[in-house]
């Protein structure tokens, strides 16, 4: 037996995010490190909780062992539940069919037994790689006032930009006219958040309409809500003030973790809408006798025996004697030995960097972020340049050199 | 052989009235993010204890929100896991409702709950000793001598602050007698450090015994008046382990974890973490202009001052030209800017407004109480 929601989520957590390179290697984009203790997925998931959603469906496809585990039975975001909470939602075979998740709008589709369960008159669809705090109750109750069939999340983007978005036209009374997916000339600023609420019985005919043409990509961008502007349907944008970003690139995420720091913080998480995530207690974080940290977020687990500038530190971070990071966002356990030198990094997860080894340059200097990936022994005095990806097969190939000098 | 845990979560309150006012011994707060019961309580869980019963006596509240359901210690069970078990008292006369004041008297009220257990051996434990122990090895050690009763140790000098029990052994490790004698000769002693495994069968026959006639003391009534009859042994430990005896103690307790040895011996001990509730503050930001040197800091902070030599709990707001040093600031401490403070112990909440100069001395560190302003 379950209990009827008004409202219940559906997380599209899916997508490789390709461009995020070595860092979704082996784990979906929405489980990446962000912000010393998170990742990327406890925004969305925290959102729902404390804008009192709690049915919660994840979709997964992409490396989910990770995202399966570190969601588990949600109860790090208070969403394990006897009525809803978190449920992931893989793509399966049934009866007379089995594929994985074509499109946005397909995997939706193939899950519309889950929402059934709810009985609920909304479905706030939510993608999982913005970094972003918001009350989707509020978005629902706007949708409920205008009696809308679909609303829109739009966030204001500079012009320049406009055309890495899907772009929306709206009238005074924020209904909107016309969407662009990706416009060359974009005719307005607003940008589509990834952040949907449809009624119900809406969605669910354009979602069964849209499965049975084999022409569509099942996407709720490209498809979906082009149909339903085609038809007259009362399509909203609900224009969101805040701070929002897509963490799609390493410059981006690299950017996102930066706007934590400064004086006065374009993002500040230390306030009344919390982000929950899964961790286990560690240690407090130990600032050595010869330590220093200067404009930074360091978390548990952290200890910095060396120094630390403008960077983002994820749990069980070591920072040798002598050792500096600067400009640069290290993902959990990184090892970094005496008398390294980091700049302008984005590091993952479990990689040991050998003592004096330099990686990346000066941000002045620097042609863009060094990537470098996980799990990785990087040789002592090794030198890594700026601007590059550095796997295990650059890893390889520079010990393979050095062997054969 | 199956263990059940049992802790004593508050025996020892007179020692630091400070920190007790409001609060039972186990939760008082240490370590920047830790209660005293999250050493013994991660110890009984990395043993691969499953269930657990503490003990309350007066003010738990502090405590029960701490343990919550036990989930942050796995311990949210169908089968076992965490049980509170409250101060015994019945709503009849005359039926001696007075509330324990020793570990006896505190097991005889939890006597329905000893008995109901199906484990074979009973692990006795107080909450206030700070260490990282492997009672896994104790409990094989206890099994492979076949003993009664084995009671964890330390070899140390006694001091004068001896509140302190003192245990007599042969050359076997098999106890002769437990006392709080003090002789006075040089060297060291076996002191108890409060922990120990015990039949169960045995346990429940000296808790009768003990109705009978009125004992009051494990180390008199039971180890002692038994040792001839029964194996009671011995457990030497050897690592760091302390406990908190007076304000002062609290401070030094606080200061050792800035040494890397007992970094080490508490926090670097593989898959024997010290597990705590779990609290979800945001990671602590570091202003451009603080500067920070040999100090734990817990999540939740802002830094935007000097911290020295300091332990720095949740949620503490250190402000701008502000100088920490040697001072142990408790959750939602809020230091102002151009402040100077030395050797302070700030409880839970308190504010520090603009421009004070605070300063105490490490023998007498200077105590504010919880949610006050200065």
């Amino acid at each position: 037996m379950a209990k009827k929601k008004e409202t219940v989520a559906m997380l599209l957590a899916g997508g490789q995010g390709s461009r995020l390179y070595l860092l979704t290697e082996r784990i979906a984009k929405p489980a990446v490190n962000f912000g010393g203790k998170y990742r990327i997925i406890d925004f969305p998931l925290s959102n729902c909780v404390n804008s009192g959603i709690d049915a919660v469906g994840v979709l997964t496809q992409y490396q989910p062992l990770k995202l399966n585990e570190y969601i588990g039975n949600g109860q790090p975001w208070d969403l394990d539940r006897t009525y809803g909470g978190a449920t992931t939602l893989p793509p399966y075979q049934a009866m007379n069919r089995s594929e994985w998740y074509k499109g946005t709008a397909n995997a939706i589709y193939q899950n519309l037994h889950f929402i059934d369960k709810f009985d609920p008159d909304y479905v706030v669809i939510l993608s999982g790689d913005h970094i972003y705090r918001m009350d989707y109750s509020k978005m629902v109750e706007f949708h409920k006032a205008n009696k809308a069939d679909c609303t829109i999340a739009v966030f204001d983007v500079p012009l320049e930009e406009a055309s890495r978005f899907g772009i929306m036209s709206s009238d005074a009374e924020g209904r909107i006219t016309e969407f662009a997916e990706k416009p060359k000339q974009p005719k307005s600023t607003q940008a589509s958040m990834g952040v949907y609420v449809f009624s119900k019985d809406k969605l669910y005919s354009y979602l069964i309409e849209d499965e049975a043409n084999p022409e569509s990509a099942n996407d709720f961008g490209k498809n979906i809500i082009p149909a339903m502007l085609n038809n007259g349907e009362r399509l909203f944008a609900y224009r969101f003030e805040g701070y929002w970003k897509d963490v799609g690139t390493i410059q981006s995420l690299w950017e996102a973790n930066m706007d934590l720091l400064g004086e006065n913080p374009a993002l500040s998480l230390q306030s009344a809408w919390r982000i929950y995530s899964r961790n286990n207690a560690r240690p407090p974080q130990y600032i050595g006798a010869g330590g220093s940290v200067k404009n930074s977020v360091i978390t548990e687990g952290c200890e910095i025996y060396g120094t630390v500038i403008n960077s983002v530190l994820s749990p069980g971070v070591v920072v040798g004697r002598n050792a500096v990071v600067r400009d640069s966002v290290i993902f959990d356990d990184v090892t970094i030995g005496d008398g390294a030198e980091i700049n302008y990094t984005v590091m993952d997860s479990n990689t040991n960097v050998g003592e004096n080894a330099v990686i990346g340059k000066p941000i002045g200097e620097s042609a863009g972020i060094t990537l470098v990936g996980g799990w990785l022994n990087i040789p002592a005095g090794a030198v890594i340049p700026d601007d590059i990806r550095f796997g295990k097969t650059e890893l390889d190939a520079m010990t393979e050199k050095e062997e054969t000098v | 052989m199956s263990t059940v845990a049992i802790l004593f979560a508050g025996l020892n309150e007179r020692r630091v009235p400070e920190l007790t006012e409001d609060r039972t011994m186990a939760s008082v707060p240490f370590g920047c993010r830790y209660r005293l019961i999250d050493f013994t309580l991660s110890n009984v869980v990395n043993a691969g204890i499953t269930k657990v019963g503490v003990l309350t006596h007066y003010n738990y509240q502090s405590l029960m929100d701490h343990l919550g359901t036990g989930k942050d210690w796995d311990l949210a069970r169908r089968h076992g896991g965490i049980k509170i078990l409250p101060p015994f008292i019945t709503a009849f006369a005359n039926r001696g409702n007075t509330l324990f004041a020793s570990r006896l008297e505190a097991l005889i009220s939890a006597r329905q709950f000893i008995s109901e257990c199906t484990e074979d051996e009973v692990l006795l434990c107080d909450c206030d000793v700070i260490c990282n122990l492997d009672l896994a090895e104790m409990l094989r050690a206890h099994k492979e001598s076949g003993a009664v009763a084995t009671v964890a140790v330390k070899r140390s000098p006694v001091d004068d602050l001896s509140d302190v029990s003192i245990v007599n052994s042969d050359a076997d490790g098999r106890i002769l007698n437990v006392t709080n004698y003090n002789d006075n000769l040089p060297g060291e002693k076996d002191i108890q450090i409060h922990i120990m495994v015990i039949n169960r069968q045995f346990l429940l026959s000296q808790l009768t015994e003990a109705l009978a006639h009125g004992y009051t003391s494990i180390a008199k009534d039971v180890l002692t008046r038994g040792a001839a009859t029964n194996l009671f042994r011995i457990f030497r430990y050897e690592g760091y382990c302390e406990t908190v005896r007076n304000l002062a103690e609290y401070y030094r307790r606080n200061m050792d974890l800035l040494t890397g040895d007992v970094q080490e011996a508490l926090f670097r001990q593989k898959n024997r973490p010290v597990l705590t509730k779990v609290q979800n503050s945001a990671p602590t930001v570091y202003a451009a202009n603080s500067m920070v040197k040999n100090s734990l800091i817990a999540d939740g902070c802002v830094i935007e001052g000097i911290v020295e030599n300091s332990i720095i709990f949740r949620g503490v707001h250190v402000g701008k030209n502000t100088s920490v040093e040697n001072c142990i600031l408790m959750q939602d401490t809020y230091v102002g800017n151009n402040v100077y403070m030395n050797c302070v112990v700030t409880d839970k909440g308190v504010t520090i407004r603009d421009g004070r100069v605070l300063s105490g001395h490490e023998s007498r560190p200077f105590y504010i109480e919880k949610s006050t302003e200065v």
